[in-house]
């Protein structure tokens, strides 16, 4: 959930440990650092869990795409089988297309109702703070129970939003929150803004707050117009956070799993099928491991090339 | 407009806001404590009419009971933040102060696991735990997590400590203190803050994962609060117990809660440190 962050500073953070390893060692003042040997004591256990359950398991998985392996069965090596038939799961090929418009969708929601937010939660105004802080509760949420409150709350006779909606007196009939693949869609969409909007809002504030004042003073001086101080320094000021929260928004969105699996189901008739979902059915409803484990790699490879691209971006611009 | 209006028209929006986001917890907890009858009845209840635990009493009978659930939600909770803390405290360390071969490369490594999709790597996690015995265990389960835990919390320890003047380690080290007796003497006190966001970041994240224990997990009596909720949305579609469902959602949620609003700014501060920088 929240180990986005380092994402974009992991490239800096490499050269960062990389120049410390040049520049060293420096023979008076690092006294601890001439031992490398105790070096590699305290990072023993780090090394131990990232060989042993990160890199195998990468390497497990790339011998597993070239295999036919039953989840049940032994493994017998079968070249590029799964690699080609890849086109052949109808479940997962539709599954990329709803995977996108989900992703655009949401990401584009999210800020939209964000910025609405971050106004409010920016504000110098009494009682902000608990808004504040309404708004973020439901980000500590786990997605599996909110997404099961939100499948109680759709119901038609015994949930809340009908109910909300009939008080209100703007429906007579329930609405039917996931019967059509639109309505299921746009209740997925709503479930999401609802359980990670508090993120991208704090993220937001963080980065606001972090810009000088004395840029909106001296604009301020030279009579710039608010329209002004936010087109020239809010925004530019703000752009490495808008580009991390849209990557954020990016990645999570295609890895989507839990909220689908709960709330719809992938229903009504498979309408609702993510990557991950079309991809565990795969492995654990149809026992095909290497078809699955295909399904992985290329959905790796996506996801690496698009952080490589938002590094490169992040990178140009430093330098 | 006039000031006061202004600011009126500002609190009705955000406050409406506010209720929208809150309200379906405070539904939640509501349902949860009405009667076993009034909680499954439709349409429902606004307010409770009468408080009542039945559906709290319900769960001890779901399955194999909400204490079995608990049990091993706090086990595996506990295991990976004790497990996260003590890998990212010493990592940490020694990448903020040593040299040695390989460094940037296992730091490189470490930080290359928030490049790679969680869920396509869970597949192979799942051979992998099998055959060396931890498959269908919750230790299993908890020690992928703690690795998931790692790119952050190295990240984040590792910034921590590189903030510590080495003045201070070193003058330890010429009044006799071992390297590790600095570290634990002098370094680890002033990096506690640090610790405390690694540990409550591990606790949210394991306490609410659900698709590795979905995957990992085959034994009905191993399963964790969350996979136990979304069974209970499943498992007797027809004859589902709404308020039993409630009543496990809130169990699912409140630690969270109260954790988030117990250690709010070490939350925030993590947020910072990590998402922020650069």
């Amino acid at each position: 959930m929240a180990a986005p962050q380092a994402l974009k500073d992991s490239l800096g953070a490499v050269d960062v440990a990389r120049e410390s390893s040049a520049a060293s060692p420096r023979p008076s003042r690092d006294s601890a650092a001439r031992r490398p040997l105790t070096g590699w004591l305290f990072v023993a256990p780090t090394g131990i869990v990232v060989a042993g359950l990160f890199l195998a398991p990468l390497v497990i998985l790339v011998y597993m795409s070239f295999t036919d392996w039953p989840l049940l069965g032994s493994p017998v090596p079968n070249g590029l089988d799964n690699y080609r038939s890849l086109g052949d799961d109808d479940l997962f090929v539709g599954a990329i297309t709803f995977t996108l418009v989900y992703t655009a969708i949401t990401t584009v929601v999210l800020f939209l109702i964000a910025f609405v937010l971050v106004a409010i939660s920016n504000s110098a105004r009494r009682g902000v703070r608990f808004y504040r802080t309404a708004y973020f509760l439901p980000y500590v949420v786990g997605v599996a129970a909110a997404s099961t409150m939100w499948w109680l709350d759709a119901q038609d006779q015994i949930g809340l939003f009908n109910q909300v909606l009939k008080g209100l007196g703007l429906i007579d009939q329930p609405v039917g929150f996931l019967e059509t693949p639109g309505k299921a869609l746009f209740t997925v969409i709503a479930l999401v803004v609802w359980k990670f909007i508090g993120f991208q809002v704090i993220v937001l504030l963080v980065g606001l707050q972090s810009i000088p004042h004395e840029y909106y003073e001296a604009a301020k001086v030279d009579g710039a117009s608010t329209w002004q101080r936010l087109r020239y320094i809010t925004v530019p000021s703000l752009k490495p956070t808008l580009a991390l929260l849209t990557v954020l928004s990016i990645t999570g969105s295609l890895l989507a799993f839990d909220q689908f699996y709960v709330l719809t189901h992938g229903g009504p008739d498979n309408s609702t099928v993510t990557v991950v979902l079309a991809l565990y059915n795969r492995a654990f409803q149809s026992f095909q491991l290497g078809d699955a484990a295909a399904q992985a790699v290329v959905l790796l490879v996506v996801l690496v090339v698009i952080n490589v691209i938002q590094l490169r971006l992040l990178r140009n611009r430093e330098s | 407009m006039t000031r006061p209006l202004r600011t009126a028209l500002f609190h009705g929006w955000s406050a409406a806001l506010a209720i929208a986001f809150l309200f379906p917890l405070l539904w939640a907890l509501l349902n949860s404590l009405k009667t076993t009858d009034e909680a499954n009845q439709q349409p429902p209840t606004w307010f409770p009419h009468s408080l009542s635990l039945d559906n709290y009493r319900n769960l001890t009978t779901f399955d194999q009971g909400i204490g079995t659930y608990l049990v091993n939600s706090i086990l595996v909770s506990a295991i990976t933040v004790i497990g996260s803390v003590v890998v990212c405290v010493l990592g940490g360390y020694g990448f903020a102060r040593f040299t040695f071969r390989g460094k940037s490369l296992l730091f490189g490594s470490t930080l290359a696991i928030l490049m790679v999709p969680y869920a396509t790597i869970l597949l192979p996690l799942y051979i992998l735990l099998s055959r060396i015995g931890l498959g269908n265990t919750l230790l299993g389960l908890a020690l992928v997590l703690v690795m998931f835990q790692l790119p952050f919390g190295i990240f984040l320890m590792r910034n921590s400590f590189e903030a510590i003047p080495r003045e201070l380690e070193e003058a330890a080290l010429v009044d006799g203190c071992s390297s590790f007796g600095a570290f634990r003497h002098v370094s680890l006190r002033i990096v506690l803050p640090g610790a405390v966001t690694v540990a409550l970041f591990s606790f949210l994240t394991s306490w609410n994962e659900y698709l590795a224990p979905l995957i990992f997990l085959n034994d009905g009596s191993k399963y964790t609060l969350p996979v136990m909720l979304v069974n209970i949305r499943y498992a007797s579609y027809n004859i589902i117990d709404f308020g039993a469902l409630q009543a496990g959602i809130v169990i699912a949620m409140v630690p969270c809660l109260v954790v988030y609003l117990l250690l709010q700014r070490f939350y925030v501060s993590g947020l910072v440190a990590g998402a922020l920088r650069g």
